[in-house]
């Protein structure tokens, strides 16, 4: 298990990454955290020929939050996006999802745009990005362009990254005033990829009456799936929502895959069960959030 | 079909060391076969073991995760370097004395990690060392006295920065 | 007396250079040694048809690459079967490179030597194989019914087929005593596969000396005298001319037992023709793809009980599963077929196994070694006889002891050494008092109507097993003790992390009366000690333990004699302490044990100051006695082995409470309990630890781990990805409690304890389900996606 050789660069600036990438083309990958990308060339599952290793480019590890939401740049770690105070002020998700990302230590070195970019379907990020209607900034020599997470996952594993392109951030919205996150999982060991797991964001109107509800679950198709619940939700008190409906409609929505971890009718009896426990959560910190 | 080799300095275990590596070289087997360091172990090389954890710049990480020309210039500390001037580490007595190893083979991972789990968290709770270590595979141990060293190894290292600020 | 040590929680002598990086594993060796890498086969069942090496030609510092073609004499010989046996009619092994068919994927086919093991690999990813792909059977029973073959020479792909039976009284048969029961019951069980998974892989290591041509190897292994013998009779060396050295080894759990591997003859071979140093480092994926598995069968009970749930018949027919090839035999079913029994009296047993052969990774024992399989269907019988009668699991159990006044207790079968299973000694009811105690057993049930209550779902399991330990055909020690006072413990089996150094040592101290300070133990290394069998079936500890200790006594008698001599003391009259020969009550009549080892070898030349005591003009002497006295040897050393009649039975019981949520169906073990008995402890924090780690392998194959092959023989779960070894998060806190009944079968009155954490905890998980549930849990591991399908079909 030994990674097969590569044409490995380190450039010091952006332009020169960029150049070395429009270089590489498809042949080309990046290597920011490497915690994805090198199991895979230890397991020669990948063979790049060129390997552009971004870790010496100033400017990338930007943790920029503010009142529209966080721009986090491509060598942030999750490790220390988890432990920003000013980001997890302006996005609680993000600490909250973070902290189901494997382990510690993987957590040091891999990074929340790498997560994006590798687009797991079993992955937190991917449907924090996509539940938050997010974006990613990908740049290229030609210039820069930002995809939002609808159009970013475009399948299990791909993005819409092209050859040449560098992903330079992304970036979570805030939540309007009187809202609440949360994300449950269930794995198999702890740490492990989620046998299902659902991102839910709710928002209350003043009354405090669910007045938008969206889930976004993961490992139950090729890409995190995005649902609007709002309407079996709302506008009602979190308290008198007819939680097995909400769990029912969720159901529907999704179309899980049996592997050897979980039969497909298991994964999506569970992504209901989480879906409930998530957006209950989300409402109770969307109170919490008002009172 | 000759590779490009790399030249990095590496400060390991306070040591300033050289070696010239291809861009493919696993930092692990750098410090192993290239630097004589075999203090850390390979288990798995993907990543899910923990066996291979070492200190960069403070931090743990997978040395089988890491490239050695990524982190050309940086610190490293291996388990090797935890002990000071000879004298084991708190973590390391604690693992000794609450038999925390039989086979030894996962433990410099385990030790690692802990070591900068507890300058972090001098004084963690039941589920905070639980989640320290859980990232960290042992087949030996079933983690009973893995536990009970991370508690242990606080209680000296407490006891140790007492005596330090007493003697001072 | 500061030298009794043994029973003492001995901190362990491994630990100072283990936990400082200063181990020495396999790969820890040979800096600069060549390394090697194989193309293993993508099929699980092809013909090679061709072998095309030219596109790795060009690779740098590519030095070798065999196929089978290549291989000499005896090297091109299938590997040997290690354990014959009658039953065994259709044994297969494989050769050391695969030649003209591959039978599962891993198989080696190609072996590349080159420079590191980076460029090895390239070289293997270089090399194109061409195969005819044959239909894979996978599944046992696929495998057992027939349609297609693994090997073409074995009909019904049936390697094995054995059947024991021990009448009940008067004669009866199982058959019969079941069918005349008051009741009976009668279900299927499945336990899937799992897999040993030490941390670190297997590994070889070899030098070759031109100059002296002798070989010496280093060897991940449980058994380095014979991979040593196996080495000389491949490459046809003598004997003397090999050495085998087993370095510090992490873990083994019973795969480092078989030998030789394929790497372990070749890797040897390679670097005698290369002359040259040659390592190979297995890697993770082929540790998943080309060690060994275990567990995997299926098992048919009827069983014929009393009122009281008293077993009158018992009738168990397994499918064993051993995967691809049989270097080990049939010791997996056979120990299962045995150690089914625990530790009850069955009226009449009647066992019969078919022993499988599939397109998948072959099967050879992981720690419990067909016993957890055993204890699972005996078990789940106990269980299912009192949800039958409606009677408390613990009271059905109790009332099919054996008895503590019924030992020895002959089951009337023949176990793994070939010879009559019969327990030496244990106390079962005491066991499961003493458990009932630890757990709570009888407040359980209004724990449960609490927790039910409150709309959580918790239940309790309980299972009980007997484990043959120690068994033979032999083990020895030597015990030097030099002019310096110190003491040499050499052993020939090796050691994996039980911390064999220290209670060798605690052993040694002991018996000789010194501080263990002095007293230094080597394991596994064929230049100390040629003879021994190897680690494995928890043996160490009886075996070489006693072994130590009968050639420590030989040692103290040399001692006392010549001490006594010196001294002018009646022997009898003498002690050691902390190193002192004295007279017993009487400290200042004392001789050093140093000075002893001294005297005990007469010199010409003095060496040092102390060596001259020992020389021709130093002393009064016997001028007509010579002076090595006939029937002596120089020097104050022994040796001595120890050769038991049959293995010795140790016990034990655990329970475990489970929680499994309503809805997400994820199931938690919120305690879990052991009671172990294996005699008298040498060191308890030892035997702990040992509980400690069998039990989260147990767990581990409970709840997490097994091998998913597909129908085309892919092993899907090759990575620790997939493969779920228990993390600390997953495994619970374990309470113990110890209970020592020693074995009357050998000198220190020890069992063995490696193995025990691991045996019951299938059957105790599956029980603690079952009764949160109330649905039969008949086949194990167990996820919570099987929980929810579970559910749905109940």
């Amino acid at each position: 298990m030994k990674p097969p050789p590569f044409d490995y660069r380190r450039p010091a600036t952006l332009g020169e990454a960029l150049g070395l990438l429009a270089e590489a083309g498809s042949g080309g990958k990046v290597l920011a955290g490497g915690q994805s990308l090198i199991p895979l060339l230890n397991m020669r599952l990948a063979a790049p020929a060129r390997v552009v290793d971004v870790n010496r480019v100033p400017g990338l590890d930007g943790i920029e939050a503010g009142p529209s939401g966080v721009r986090v740049g491509a060598l942030a770690r999750h490790a220390a996006v988890e432990r920003s105070p000013g980001a997890a002020a302006a996005q609680p998700l993000l600490r909250q999802a973070l902290r189901l990302v494997a382990h510690p230590v993987i957590r040091n070195r891999g990074t929340v745009v790498g997560s994006l970019v590798h687009a797991d379907p079993a992955a937190e990020m991917p449907a924090v990005l996509a539940l938050l209607g997010g974006s990613v900034r990908l740049a290229s020599r030609g210039g820069e362009r930002e995809v939002p997470a609808a159009a970013f996952f475009t399948g299990p594993m791909e993005s819409a990254v092209r050859p040449g392109e560098l992903a330079v951030s992304a970036f979570f919205p805030a939540l309007p005033a009187r809202s609440g996150t949360a994300f449950h999982e269930v794995a198999r060991r702890h740490g492990d990829y989620a046998v299902a797991g659902v991102a839910a964001a709710v928002t209350l109107d003043e009354d405090l009456r669910i007045a938008a509800a969206r889930v976004a679950c993961v490992s139950v198709g090729p890409v995190p799936v995005v649902a609007d619940v709002t309407a079996a939700c709302g506008p009602r008190p979190a308290a008198s929502v007819a939680w097995d409906a909400v769990a029912a409609a969720v159901r529907d929505l999704v179309e899980p895959e049996g592997d050897i971890h979980a039969t497909a009718d298991y994964r999506r009896h569970l992504t209901g069960v989480l879906a409930v426990r998530a957006l209950r959560d989300a409402a109770s910190a969307a109170h919490g959030e008002e009172s | 079909m000759n590779e490009t080799h790399h030249h990095v300095t590496l400060t390991v275990n306070g040591v300033v060391r050289e070696a010239t590596v291809p861009g493919r070289r696993l930092l692990s087997d750098c410090l192993r076969h290239d630097l004589g360091l075999t203090g850390t172990h390979v288990g798995c090389e993907h990543g899910v073991c923990g066996a291979c954890t070492v200190l960069l710049d403070g931090e743990p990480v997978r040395s089988c995760l890491t490239f050695a020309v990524t982190v050309d210039g940086q610190e490293i500390t291996t388990v090797e370097g935890l002990a000071r001037d000879g004298a084991l580490s708190p973590v390391q007595r604690a693992f000794t004395e609450c038999h925390a190893l039989q086979c030894g083979f996962c433990t410099p991972g385990f030790l690692c990690t802990v070591t900068a789990f507890l300058r972090d968290n001098p004084a963690p709770t039941e589920e905070e060392a639980l989640e320290a270590v859980a990232g960290n595979l042992c087949r030996c141990t079933g983690y009973q006295n893995i536990l009970k060293a991370v508690h242990r190894a606080a209680q000296m290292q407490a006891t140790q920065i007492q005596a330090e600020e007493g003697g001072a | 007396m500061t030298t009794r040590l043994f029973g003492e929680p001995v901190r362990r002598r491994e630990d100072p250079r283990l936990i400082t990086g200063q181990g020495r594993y396999l790969d820890d060796l040979g800096a600069g040694a060549l390394a090697a890498a194989f193309v293993r086969s993508p099929h699980a069942h092809a013909r090679i048809l061709d072998v095309d090496v030219s596109g790795a030609l060009d690779v740098d510092g590519l030095v070798a690459i065999y196929t089978w073609e290549d291989l000499p004499g005896a090297l091109a010989e299938p590997l040997p079967l290690l354990i014959p046996h009658p039953a065994l009619t259709h044994g297969r092994t494989a050769y050391a490179l695969a030649r003209e068919v591959v039978r599962h994927v891993g198989e080696p086919v190609v072996m590349v030597v080159a420079r590191d093991r980076y460029l090895a690999e390239d070289a293997c990813a270089l090399i194109r194989v061409d195969y005819e792909i044959l239909k894979p059977v996978v599944g046992l029973e696929e495998a057992a019914g027939g349609a297609h073959l693994v090997h073409e020479d074995v009909p019904g792909n049936i390697g094995a087929h054995l059947v024991q039976e021990v009448p009940g009284p008067g004669g009866v048969t199982a058959r019969e005593a079941v069918d005349a029961a008051p009741h009976r019951l009668e279900f299927r069980l499945d336990v899937e596969r799992s897999a040993c998974t030490p941390l670190e892989g297997k590994g070889v290591y070899a030098r070759w000396d031109a100059d002296d041509e002798s070989l010496r190897v280093y060897s991940s292994t449980q058994t380095s005298t014979s991979v040593r013998m196996a080495i000389a009779a491949k490459l046809g060396l003598p004997l003397p001319k090999v050495e085998v050295v087993a370095p510090d080894v992490g873990g083994g759990f019973g795969v480092k037992i078989v030998h030789p591997w394929p790497e372990e003859i070749l890797v040897p071979w390679a670097a005698r023709l290369l002359n040259r140093e040659v390592k190979w480092t297995e890697d993770r994926r082929e540790h998943f793809v080309s060690s060994s598995h275990e567990r995997g069968q299926v098992q048919h009970v009827r069983a014929g009980f009393d009122d009281d749930g008293r077993l009158l018949g018992l009738e168990v027919e397994i499918l064993h599963d051993h995967g691809a090839y049989t270097p080990y035999g049939i010791i997996v079913p056979i120990i299962t077929s045995t150690q089914l029994l625990g530790p009850y009296r069955v009226g009449a047993y009647r066992v019969e196994f078919s022993s499988v052969y599939t397109n998948t990774v072959q099967v050879t024992p992981y720690r419990g070694a067909g016993r957890p399989q055993g204890v699972f269907c005996m078990e789940r019988t106990m269980d299912k006889i009192a949800a039958y009668l409606g009677r408390d699991r613990t009271e059905v159990r109790a009332a099919n002891f054996i008895q503590p006044d019924e030992f020895p207790y002959d089951q009337g079968l023949t176990f793994q050494d070939g010879r009559p299973l019969i327990y030496d000694s244990g106390d079962y009811p005491e066991a499961l008092r003493m458990l009932k105690e630890l757990i709570g057993w009888d407040a359980f049930p209004e724990e449960k109507a609490r927790a039910a209550a409150e709309g959580r779902r918790i239940g309790i399991g309980v299972g009980c097993y007997v484990e043959g330990t120690g068994v033979g055909p032999y083990e020895g020690g030597h015990v030097q003790i030099t002019s310096d006072g110190r003491v040499h413990v050499s052993t020939g089996l090796t050691s994996q992390g039980q911390g064999h150094e220290t209670v060798f040592a605690q052993i040694a101290a002991t018996e000789l009366g010194v501080p263990i300070e002095k007293v230094s133990v080597v394991t596994g290394d064929t230049r100390r000690f040629g003879y021994a069998v190897g680690t494995f079936a928890s043996r160490a500890a009886v075996m070489s333990g006693n072994a130590i200790a009968l050639a420590c006594r030989k040692v103290r008698e040399k001692a006392l004699r010549i001490a006594a001599e010196a001294l002018e003391a009646d022997p009898r009259d003498l002690e050691i302490t902390d190193g002192m020969v004295h007279v017993a009550g009487a400290p200042s009549a004392s001789i050093p044990l140093a000075t002893v080892a001294v005297l005990s070898n007469p010199l010409r030349y003095a060496f040092d100051e102390e060596a001259k005591r020992a020389t021709q003009f130093a002393g009064p002497a016997s001028d007509d006695r010579p002076p090595v006295a006939e029937g002596e040897e120089p020097g104050l050393e022994g040796r001595d082995y120890y050769s038991p009649v049959r293995s010795t039975f140790a016990a034990g019981m655990h329970a475990a409470i489970v929680e499994t949520d309503p809805d997400t169906a994820e199931i938690q073990i919120l305690r879990y309990a052991v009671v172990h008995d294996c005699g008298r402890l040498i060191n308890p924090m030892i035997v702990e630890g040992q509980i400690h780690g069998g039990v989260a392998q147990g767990v581990g194959g409970a709840l997490y781990e097994k091998m998913v092959y597909d129908e085309h023989g892919q092993l899907l779960n090759a990575s620790f990805m997939d493969f779920l070894m228990p993390y600390a998060t997953e495994v619970p806190r374990i309470e113990t409690a110890h209970l020592e009944t020693p074995s009357p079968l050998n000198p220190l009155g020890i069992k063995g304890a490696g193995e025990a954490g691991v045996i019951p905890v299938s059957a105790v998980v599956a029980a603690a389900i079952e009764d949160a549930e109330g649905i039969p849990i008949d086949r194990m591991p167990i996820s919570p996606s099987d929980l929810h399908t579970l559910r749905l079909t109940r």
